[in-house]
């Protein structure tokens, strides 16, 4: 016994080592973001800013003159949450419809056709990306929003497997009951199982916004024009016209960045462990 | 029966749609793309096999594979160590499991951006946290981890190895899910924490093991985002132009389209034969509860 409690103290200390090394970076990158440009730059850094400049949130995040290029946050925040929320909306609507048929109904093909869609999953993204760009090139939607949220509507693989299976586990009683009392197929979807599958939907909600808020590689390929940047893309071309020289400035704009992120998962770490488990494990 | 097949393929249908237009035809297309010449200003020209042939005298190709196989084979097994290692650790009942999860959780939430933008702060040669630190611990000459090609991909390793909370996750409800009984089994048969390890958690643990690595692998090949943010063209001695940004630069940058479709078939056929090698490899290590 006395053992055991020797070794759960060693774990403690072990995982506060950890988690110290893990947070760290965060906690370097927030107080340099409120220290003056001067202690940035000193040879021996403090750990805490002399004073707390919170002056250099907004002077890092706002319209400042065009050869400055401080990044339009507010801009650019509208135009990453405009996108995001589309591509959650449709992700939601359309997963859920279409991992109805796979895991509720009976239709010729549908098991191939779900081991196909799970395959699908294997295929790099690079090997789309040339012929996608053609395709949005010819319907001149290239330089509009419309290549990063348009496919949303279409269903994902990943969404589609994870739905499923939640689907799976409600009891097929419930839809024969409902079938019997009269519903037809479309009132059973959403009358019966939407509800019951609240907390699968918000798990790809989550994730869908996390992937868009995130997404670096689907911006840079389709939006050119300043104006229409998202967060990611503006930060990064900020950080390759300014980088290396206001550090304070730049780290103010990183965690402004990070911060809805960080808010999200807080708001809704629960679901967030759940649905990382689930997808990982019954794979 | 048939009212229901139909309203199903209704239900489908964008899926069917979606699967048509922005997977089977990209794919398709690329596959022919890869036969040709294409730019976005000129259609595609019918060149045989060209590109592919091309591929094998361009030193740049063979550079970046090396670069990206590099990586893969540090940066996969070592995060997926440290996820496991984070797991074990907060699967001994230690209070505050929430608590320590978040900390090590929260890293890989950071977007890709802002995450290379803060690590070129934190690696910074003179101003750096960690350089700082090393020197007070008393590192004379600590290493130049974005200027040097030699340190550049260990850099882009420990950033991976930082981001391992999602797989940690993941870990941890799998060890969640291993039947306490069999612990007290090997208890029964005074087994240590190591014999403990090897014999009951991991050879338990192995098929979440094994379709993490696959997945790990499969997103370590197509790294792109990170380096592209913290070095600028490969920089330093492109030591970190990896295969999807020299991709990137055929596809977008050069207008070299078709190049770039042959690429990324290499690409497609070099993570299938990766993941059947590792199905196969793996086939008896894994332990797989059949009930």
């Amino acid at each position: 016994m006395k053992q055991k409690k020797f070794s759960l103290a060693t774990v403690h200390i072990v995982l506060i080592v950890l988690s110290l090394i893990f947070v760290s970076p965060l906690l370097w990158m927030v107080t340099t973001a409120i220290k003056p440009i001067e202690e940035t730059m000193t040879a021996t850094p403090t750990l805490l800013p002399s004073k707390f400049l919170w002056d250099n949130f907004p002077k890092a995040v706002t319209y400042g003159s065009k050869e400055l290029g401080y990044i339009p946050f507010l801009l650019y925040a509208r135009n990453t949450l405009m996108v995001t929320l589309l591509c959650v909306a449709g992700s939601v609507c359309s997963n859920a419809v279409v991992a109805y048929a796979f895991a509720r109904l009976r239709w010729p093909g549908r098991d191939f056709f779900f081991a196909v869609t799970l395959a699908t999953m294997m295929v790099p993204f690079p090997v789309l990306m040339v012929p996608t760009f053609g395709l949005f090139k010819w319907l001149g939607w290239v330089g509009s929003f419309r290549p990063l949220w348009v496919p949303a509507f279409f269903g994902s693989a990943f969404s589609i497997f994870l739905l499923r299976q939640f689907f799976r586990t409600i009891p097929m009683e419930l839809s024969e009951a409902a079938k019997i009392d009269g519903c037809s197929e479309v009132r059973i979807f959403t009358d019966v199982l939407l509800p019951l599958a609240k907390p699968a939907l918000a798990v790809v909600a989550l994730f869908t916004f996390m992937g868009t808020w995130n997404d670096f590689m689907g911006p840079m390929i389709y939006l050119s024009d300043q104006e229409t940047f998202t967060l990611s893309l503006g930060l990064q071309a900020y950080q390759s016209q300014h980088g290396g020289t206001q550090w304070n400035l730049l780290m103010a704009a990183a965690t402004v960045v990070i911060l809805p992120v960080i808010i999200v998962f807080f708001f809704a770490q629960k679901m967030f462990i759940q649905g990382i488990a689930t997808s990982g494990l019954k794979g | 029966m048939k009212s229901e097949a139909r309203i199903a393929y209704l239900f489908a249908m964008p899926w069917i749609l979606g699967f048509l237009t922005f997977l089977l035809y990209p794919v398709m297309a690329s596959f022919f793309y890869s036969f040709t010449d294409f730019s976005v200003l000129r259609p595609p020209r019918f060149i045989g096999l060209e590109n592919y042939k091309e591929m094998v005298q361009d030193e740049v190709f063979w550079m970046t594979i090396r670069n990206t196989f590099t990586y893969v084979v540090a940066a996969v097994p070592l995060s997926a160590t440290v996820a496991i290692i984070l797991a074990m650790l907060l699967n001994t009942k230690v209070k505050g499991l929430a608590f320590y999860r978040t900390l090590f959780y929260v890293p890989s939430l950071v977007p890709m951006v802002a995450l290379g933008i803060l690590w070129l702060w934190i690696f910074n040669g003179e101003h750096g946290l960690l350089n700082m630190s090393l020197e007070k611990l008393g590192m004379s000459k600590p290493p130049n981890w974005l200027g040097d090609p030699a340190w550049s991909k260990v850099t882009l390793v420990l950033i991976a190895m930082w981001g391992s909370g999602n797989a940690m996750v993941i870990y941890l409800a799998g060890l969640q899910d291993i039947p306490q009984s069999l612990y007290e089994a090997a208890d029964l048969d005074g087994a240590r924490l190591v014999a403990k390890t090897r014999h009951v958690t991991l050879p338990m643990l192995s098929p979440v093991i094994l379709f993490n690595v696959i997945m790990g692998m499969i997103g370590a090949l197509q790294v792109f985002a990170v380096p592209y943010v913290m070095f600028p063209n490969g920089a330093p001695a492109r030591s970190t132009y990896f295969f999807t940004t020299y991709l990137f630069d055929n596809a977008f940058r050069f207008q070299r389209m078709g190049y770039a479709s042959a690429m990324g078939w290499v690409l497609f056929l070099i993570t299938l034969t990766l993941t059947f090698v590792a199905l196969r490899l793996s086939e008896r290590q894994v332990h797989y509860d059949r009930s």
